[in-house]
């Protein structure tokens, strides 16, 4: 049997602070298949982003993988040396940012960017980088490549920037890609472009995608199977429509709920009562129990997770399905 | 950026306006100038010859015109002291002063900035603290007093490097240069490292400042993403990011040092401009004053102004902008 | 728990959690007691010129003197007592440095704040002047006017203060604008306060804390500037030797080896001011709203 493309088992990232230990990724498992779109879903602080950067081994003093293991087509990742990891950010697991204004340097211009890149891992003439560029850029739908690779990123638009931020995720041809909300920052318009292309070129390359977001909608939209986090954990997972139609943690409920799309018209929308919790000071057991609506003692300790089939669920008093 | 051009150069003049009216009153308004342009025991008749012949007897705005019209043409005068245009004795001292700033303030960035990175990329590291440490040192003592120590323990104690003058000179250009020769290299390396050491900490400070605030951006965060090692990031994201500040302040220290290289020039012996103001305000040789304090402002305006272009030139954003 | 207490208490409070700091501190208390009480516990007085014995002039430390009396840091060329002369140096580099720093700052908050709150051309045509000044190296002004004004106290504290207002003009300025921008302001002002009333009750309180942090600052660099004055022979006389007269007075024996001259009255300088500089770092971090946890 081969092995998954990428198996993450009890995955645990902790920073250790002056003001104590904050749990931002706490007992993290999921699988990703080879050409698969999956979906990170959760509220800003939820720990979905620290997940992407544990991934990369991006995570510095004072924080630090404090248990679990990540199997990237059946290697280890989990306390690898620097050297080895630096090898294998860009070229086998790349990493996409939301704002595509803060994540290109200012000061370089566009082919430097890219040069620097291609030259991360291999060591190629000026003319191959500059050929590989206007390659890259072209597939991600800039148009007239050539010409404005000598540009700085600030005569840019948004989008544009984005694409090239893509570009440069894509040069190495990398197994996994790992989108921290791409499109967030981006106008409304654009952002369906580049759900469309990224879709389309995940499907052409056969890369695997990682779709970090706190939209519902968006994720949907993407992926084929969706993670929810909460407080530095999984609370559900499951293919995207079983999730979407038979919600069985609270809190999946209460985002989809909250989605405008959901709501009748003229009514208002669901909120979830109260704020997320802060990673550095969760509540004891289930971190959701607080803002639950069928929390009780028991909720106070923490559930482990259950679930069957491809659906998984921690909950002590989980919803029903509906079609089951 | 032409429009820009004619701004600062209109800027400049009125500047050099207003430090000439300053210098011109403190100099040659306070206290009485003739006293000091002949001896007490003069008969009368030439006392006033005197006063008529600089000038003295007119109001004070004539006066001041004189002065300015003078200033255009170059003139500044005769030094008492050493009975020689003033403008000829002090592009004479110019070069050697030229060389021990420019060799400090080199010296200082070359050092500074790698030291100041690293502090910044490794805030908690024992090397930084030791680095830091060095820095509030540098800040906190006298350049006087660093360079008695320099010279107690290096020309002194040890005996490896002189402890003044210039050393052999080569003359290039119509100039002559200390750094050309070993001799001369060895008579520089003292005065310039006692004069590199405050811009050496204010150096080491502003790269580490830079660098930590750089180092936690996103461009960082997806550039070590891509995989570039942390020595790229170093040399082509956070160097080039933290340039623009350093060249700003490089341009104004540059000036200042010129000014504390009165300190060092008069501890090494250094024959360089410094050593000649300290020379003609003991022996109250007022034109020399006056030129000096005047080539100072140009310089310290012309600087200013090659700071704004680089600033354009290091900055994308900023050359968009104005053109 | 602490967050109750008296802002002063809570200060220092903080201040305490900073070794280095407490330590400059005790360094400058320690200081300040030696400058203020030289005259009763230096072995010598170095001004009166009776008690010095040029037989003991140049003696290395340690060395006893003629009289049986021994020189535990030597003595300069003069004969002079190096102890009792470092702590009268002291004793004028604290007064001059406090000095010139307290008369900066008066002067230069008063003009900031002010322009802060007059406004229009006022306060561009002070502002410019100040920025003007401000790109001009401090040392070269201060020495141009103290060898326009001659040496003496008054006379150099008055070139220190002429170098050194400005950044005290500027740090009040630019605090005054901020308050002057804030609603209590056009409160206290729509009263029929007279507006020197406003500035002074209302404006300046407010723009203390940067100042207190500038302050330190200065008058540290007071302290120096006024010992590379001296010793470029432009500050004190040779009759009231300060730290930089002294220094510069050993300069010549020290090509000779003599080297205790300058470099005892060196030692006490810098401590001085690292210690004050220490603190001032201290305060300024404790000040910094950007550095709060």
């Amino acid at each position: 049997m081969t092995a998954r493309l990428l198996e993450v088992r009890h995955l645990a990232t902790h920073f250790f602070t002056r003001a104590g230990v904050v749990k931002a990724v706490d007992d993290v498992s999921f699988d990703l298949e080879v050409g698969e779109v999956i979906g990170l879903v959760g509220e800003s602080g939820s720990g979905k982003s620290m997940t992407g950067y544990s991934l990369l081994g991006l995570i510095d003093p004072p924080g630090r993988i404090v248990q679990g293991s990540i199997k990237l087509k059946g290697q280890e990742l989990v306390g690898l040396p620097q050297e080895a990891l630096r090898k294998l950010r860009g070229r086998r697991i790349a990493m996409v940012f939301q704002d595509p204004m803060t994540t290109l340097n200012p000061v370089l211009t566009i082919a430097d960017q890219i040069h620097l890149a291609i030259n991360a891992h291999e060591r190629v003439s000026t003319a191959t980088a500059r050929q590989r560029a206007v390659d890259v850029l072209t597939r991600v739908g800039l148009p007239d490549a050539d010409r404005r690779l000598d540009a700085y990123p600030h005569e840019f638009s948004g989008g544009m920037r984005q694409r090239v931020a893509i570009a440069i995720a894509l040069l190495h041809r990398p197994d996994v890609i790992i989108a921290d909300e791409p499109t967030t920052a981006l106008d409304v318009s654009i952002q369906a472009q580049i759900l469309a292309e990224m879709k389309s070129l995940v499907r052409d390359l056969g890369m695997a995608l990682i779709w970090i977001s706190h939209d519902l909608a968006v994720v949907s939209a993407m992926a084929s199977r969706i993670l929810v986090m909460y407080g530095g954990r999984i609370v559900e997972s499951g293919p995207t429509a079983s999730v979407l139609r038979d919600p069985r943690h609270h809190y999946t409920r209460g985002l989809l709920n909250s989605l405008p799309s959901r709501a009748a018209p003229g009514q208002p929308l669901t909120q979830i009562s109260g704020l997320p919790p802060s990673l550095g000071a969760l509540p004891p057991g289930c971190a959701f129990h607080p803002r639950c609506p069928r929390a009780d003692a028991i909720c106070l300790t923490a559930p482990e997770t259950t679930g069957h089939e491809r659906r998984d669920w921690r909950c002590h008093h989980p919803l029903t399905a509906v079609s089951a | 950026m032409l429009g820009f051009l004619i701004q600062r150069l209109l800027q400049a003049v009125v500047v050099m306006m207003v430090i000439s009216a300053l210098v011109f009153i403190g100099v040659f308004a306070v206290g009485n100038p003739i006293d000091v342009l002949i001896s007490p025991d003069v008969t009368q008749q030439i006392r006033l010859d005197t006063i008529a012949a600089y000038g003295f007897d007119k109001p004070l705005w004539e006066q001041y015109l004189a002065f300015l019209e003078r200033l255009v043409h170059g003139n500044f005068g005769r030094s008492f002291v050493f009975n020689m245009p003033v403008l000829q004795l002090i592009l004479s001292r110019l070069p050697a002063t030229l060389e021990l700033t420019i060799a400090a303030v080199a010296g200082a960035t070359l050092i500074g900035i790698p030291l100041g990175m690293y502090a910044g990329y490794r805030p908690d590291s024992p090397i930084t603290k030791a680095i830091m440490g060095i820095t509030i040192l540098g800040f906190s003592v006298p350049t006087f007093w660093i360079g008695l120590v320099l010279i107690m323990t290096f020309a002194v104690w040890l005996g490896w490097l002189p402890a003044g003058g210039r050393g052999d000179t080569v003359m290039v250009l119509g100039i002559e240069w200390s750094f050309l020769t070993l001799n001369g290299l060895s008579h520089l390396f003292l005065p310039a490292l006692n004069l590199s050491l405050f811009k050496l900490a204010m150096m080491i400070r502003l790269a580490r400042a830079g660098t930590r605030e750089v180092m936690l951006t996103d461009t960082i965060k997806f550039a070590r993403a891509s995989g570039q090692s942390d020595g790229t990031i170093l040399r082509r994201h956070v160097l080039r990011q933290i340039s623009i500040p350093i060249v700003t302040v490089f341009g104004l220290e540059f000036g200042s040092t010129l000014a504390f290289a009165v300190v060092t020039e008069t501890i090494f012996s250094w024959p360089g401009l410094g050593k000649l103001i300290i020379d003609s305000i003991q022996s109250l040789d007022r034109p020399v004053m006056v030129a000096y304090l005047m080539l100072i402002a140009f310089l310290f305006i012309i600087i200013n102004f090659l700071v704004d272009i680089a600033y354009a030139a290091l900055d994308p954003r900023l050359r968009a902008r104005r053109s | 728990m602490i967050d109750s207490a008296a802002p002063i208490a809570r200060f220092w409070f903080e201040f305490r959690q900073s070794q280095i700091a407490c330590v400059a501190l005790l360094i400058i208390v320690l200081i300040a007691a030696l400058a203020l009480l030289s005259p009763w516990i230096a072995p010598q007085n170095p001004y009166d010129l009776a008690t010095l014995v040029l037989m003991d002039a140049r003696r290395p430390p340690g060395h006893v003197g003629a009289g049986g009396y021994v020189y535990w840091l030597g003595t300069d060329a003069q004969g002079r007592d190096l102890l009792s002369a470092i702590l009268y140096g002291l004793r004028i580099s604290v007064q001059i440095g406090l000095a010139a720093g307290a008369v900066a700052f008066v002067v230069g908050a008063t003009l900031g704040t002010t322009a802060a709150f007059l406004g229009g051309r006022v306060e561009m045509l002070i502002m410019r002047f100040i920025d003007l000044q401000l790109s001009f190296p401090a040392i070269l002004l201060a020495l141009v006017l103290s060898a326009l004004l001659g040496q003496g106290k008054v006379q150099i504290i008055i070139a220190l203060v002429t170098a050194q207002y400005a950044y005290f003009a500027r740090t009040a300025h630019g605090a005054a604008s901020a308050e002057r921008a804030k609603e209590y302001v056009e409160a206290a002002l729509s009263t029929p306060l007279p507006s020197h009333k406003v500035i002074f009750r209302h404006i300046l309180p407010n723009c203390l804390p940067p100042l207190i942090v500038v302050a330190t600052v200065q008058v540290a660099n007071s302290i120096a500037l006024e010992a590379t004055l001296s010793f470029l022979g432009l500050g004190l006389p040779v009759t009231e030797p300060s730290l930089g007269t002294l220094i510069a007075n050993g300069f010549q024996y020290m090509l000779s080896g003599r080297y205790w001259i300058s470099i005892y009255p060196g030692v006490a300088l810098i401590v001085l001011i690292v210690a004050i500089n220490l603190v001032g770092d201290q305060i300024r971090d404790q000040l910094n709203p950007r550095l709060r946890r």
